[in-house]
């Protein structure tokens, strides 16, 4: 607990500049990353993290030493070269998306680990610390790189605050951008240097690998929580931050764990319960939306079988008759007449079911909607009337109020539909 | 100017084999578009490969194989769930998976990094170098010639074999493969075989050539052969070639300027793929950005 309060006390100035190293570089790239998520490139900052290599060792090849200048300035330059490979390959080749980004991302790979190794034989004493530019070292972060690498983040996060809609139109309508006569080659221009940047300053915290999470995952997992772009945003720099400070605090707790790969690790577990709990968009969500609404069509159905029995002349099914409509899905068809039942729509009199007055206005619905889509599509898409059923089928769970008052004074309130059937209207008696 | 060097006649055939596996299964990867998901599954094993280490306790026990195609496969099929039941669109969903299991990996290795002598350097760069010294001696103190060299062997029979035995469920379901299913080929099998066959080669070549380099030669290759020709047998012949050519023209330049050995690999494939680029297109269009060329009047 005592370590869990100096932790976030923040009265280590060594912890606060790691701390909030992270936080700015964690929301620089989930702002990034989110409009490349909306861009559908997710892709694109994994191969430009693995293109900065080559140029982070020329950078320390030709200052002899690590200089930052340097090393930020080559791995800038081979991002984006890269980038602009990967967009010239595109316009220039037949060949498919992946596949240019998985050339461009090995084939610098590949130039980078020639140019270590020509460092490594080189003998250079200050080589050893290089590693730290390539596999990360979040910790090691000291006031000096945050100085440096923070104000970078913060002026990345301030162009995209700045340059909100313009990046808006980018990502979901450049046409429109163009249409109206903004600069979208240059607004392109500037999103890519942005996204380079993040990734030159990322990856000295969290290595060429996993700074592909760092810009992936926080839009990704907060694409299921909402629909607004602001939002948006917001949480996916809160996920950002959330892993960036508690993957920090793992790794002080334990020192010899790595911080990077916990960020990551936290970040993941972010988005697997975002694509698990979220509210509509979630898997539970949607498991149970979906269960309720094959409820609902059931539901439907034995109304409408009820009907249907009670136009041929019967009072009412019997459970066993009911059942027999169904053979594959009894005991769900069990359920849907005890909850009818409990509902007031169904009443069950001496084993023969029967609708109720709610009941037979809910069926005389469901009936109508029924025959009034096949009388649609019959008259106005001039579809053979043995060819309506199955859309009908569908469409009558799902057609609104609004759509059927549109429907009935569009075909002019019809009395049979194409199989000469009456259409029921809730006057009508039954 | 160089002589016969056995040395170098060994290494230029470990590292042909080795490109030749990885081309002949990344041409297929790549009719599938999958290019990107053999670059995730060659970081996803590393999980595996020290869960192998740890249970074996050596680098080259079988222990470590069946963990990384275990990991390997586990990534295909994260992937695939994450697309299809989670609904995250496909390029987010590697990217997600591979950083993870990375992840996963690097902090096993730092958790037991007093019993696992590995670190994942090794496992992104690897060394071919030392393939000469690097022995197979049996127990009566026999030599059989360079490890390695016996696990392309091996690795490339078994590549090889699958891609013979099932080369035309491969090809159909490669260009169509909602028709293979409907002609009653087990498409997700073959698919998993396909992944299945990704991560042993990650694996068995990775001491070698590094995950990284691995990728190269699954993807450059087979690009490079997509830029001259659309045909199956064509493309693979031409894979083959190209990853020959890389190999022996690698090792002779890596000789030259004292370097990786497969890092010149990869960066040959650049420069081939490149100059076939420039060889395939007469006239160029340039343009900044990524943007697609609106073309007037098409629907």
């Amino acid at each position: 607990m005592s370590d869990f309060l100096y932790f976030f006390s923040f009265q280590d100035s060594s912890i606060a500049f790691v701390v909030m190293g992270i936080t700015l570089l964690g929301i620089g790239s989930a702002f990034v990353g989110t409009f490349s998520f909306l861009d559908n490139k997710a892709l694109l900052g994994d191969a430009i993290s693995h293109a900065v290599f080559p140029g982070i060792c020329l950078g320390f090849m030709l200052a002899g030493e690590k200089n930052p200048f340097y090393i930020v300035g080559g791995a800038f330059l081979s991002g984006a070269l890269a980038t602009f490979l990967s967009s010239w390959l595109k316009s220039n080749t037949k060949l498919s998306d992946d596949t240019i980004i998985a050339v461009i991302l090995s084939v610098f790979f590949g130039i980078g680990v020639v140019f270590l190794t020509v460092i490594q034989k080189s003998g250079n004493p200050e080589m050893a610390g290089l590693n730290q530019f390539i596999f990360g070292n979040a910790i090691g972060i000291v006031e000096r790189d945050l100085w440096v690498y923070g104000s970078l983040s913060v002026l990345i996060i301030g162009v995209i605050g700045f340059m909100l809609k313009e990046f808006q139109i980018l990502v979901f309508n450049p046409e429109f951008g163009k249409a109206v006569g903004l600069p979208m080659n240059m607004i392109r221009f500037v999103f890519d240097v942005l996204l380079i940047l993040s990734v030159v300053i990322g990856i000295q915290a969290i290595g060429v690998v996993l700074m592909a999470a760092l810009l992936i995952t926080p839009g990704t997992a907060a694409r299921f929580w909402t629909d607004r772009l602001g939002i948006l945003l917001g949480l996916a720099s809160v996920f950002a931050i959330l892993s960036g400070v508690f993957g920090t605090y793992i790794s002080y707790l334990l020192p010899q764990m790595p911080t990077g790969p916990w960020v990551v690790v936290i970040l993941s577990s972010i988005a697997l319960i975002s694509f698990l709990f979220a509210p509509k968009k979630g898997m539970v969500s949607r498991y149970f939306h979906r269960r309720s609404y094959l409820q609902k069509t059931q539901r439907d159905h034995v109304l409408k079988s009820i009907f249907k029995a009670r136009e041929l002349g019967q009072e009412g099914l019997t459970r066993a008759e009911l059942l027999s409509l169904y053979p594959h899905q009894q005991s769900s068809i069990k359920n849907s007449i005890k909850s009818l039942e409990k509902e007031g729509l169904l009443f069950v009199n001496q084993s023969l079911i029967k609708l109720t007055e709610p009941g037979k206005y809910q069926a005389k619905r469901v009936v109508r909607l029924h025959r009034l889509w096949e009388s649609y599509l019959n008259e106005y898409m001039n579809i053979a009337p043995d060819h309506v059923h199955e859309s009908a089928e569908k469409l009558e769970h799902l057609l609104t109020p609004d759509l059927e008052a549109m429907l009935e004074s569009r075909l002019n309130f019809p009395k049979l539909d194409p199989h000469q059937e009456q259409i029921p209207r809730d006057h009508d008696e039954l | 100017m160089m002589s016969f060097d056995q040395n170098a006649f060994l290494i230029i055939i470990t590292a042909s084999m080795i490109a030749i596996s990885c081309g002949l299964l990344g041409v297929f990867m790549m009719l599938r578009k999958m290019s990107m998901t053999g670059d995730a599954i060659s970081h996803a094993v590393l999980p595996g490969i020290v869960i192998g280490f740890l249970v074996s306790g050596t680098q080259r026990g079988l222990e470590v194989i069946i963990g990384a195609g275990i990991l390997g496969i586990l990534a295909t099929l994260m992937i695939d769930w994450l697309r299809k039941k989670a609904r995250v669109q496909l390029d987010a969903s590697i990217g997600i998976t591979f950083t993870l299991l990375f992840a996963i990996g690097i902090i096993l290795i730092s958790v037991f990094a007093y019993r696992v002598d590995l670190d994942q350097e090794c496992v992104l760069y690897g060394e071919i170098a030392y393939l000469p010294i690097d022995l197979w001696i049996s127990s009566s103190g026999q030599s059989f010639g360079p490890r390695i060299m016996w696990l392309a062997i091996l690795n490339l029979l078994l590549v090889g074999g699958f891609i013979a035995l099932f080369y035309k469920e491969l090809k159909i379901t490669s260009f169509d493969e909602k028709f293979g299913i409907v002609i009653g080929i087990p498409a997700s099998a073959i698919n998993l075989g396909l992944m299945s066959m990704v991560s042993y080669t990650t694996v068995s070549s990775f001491e070698a050539v590094g995950a990284i380099l691995v990728v190269a030669l699954l993807v450059v290759p087979p690009a490079t052969a997509y830029l001259w020709t659309r045909d199956l047998r064509p493309l693979i012949q031409l894979t083959i070639l190209t990853g020959v050519l890389v190999s022996v023209v690698g090792y002779y330049l890596a000789y030259l300027f004292d370097s990786s050995i497969a890092g010149m690999m990869v960066t040959v494939a650049g420069i081939i793929f490149f100059l076939s680029v420039i060889f395939t297109h007469k006239k160029f269009k340039f343009t900044l950005g990524t943007q697609k060329e609106t073309q007037p009047f098409s629907s």
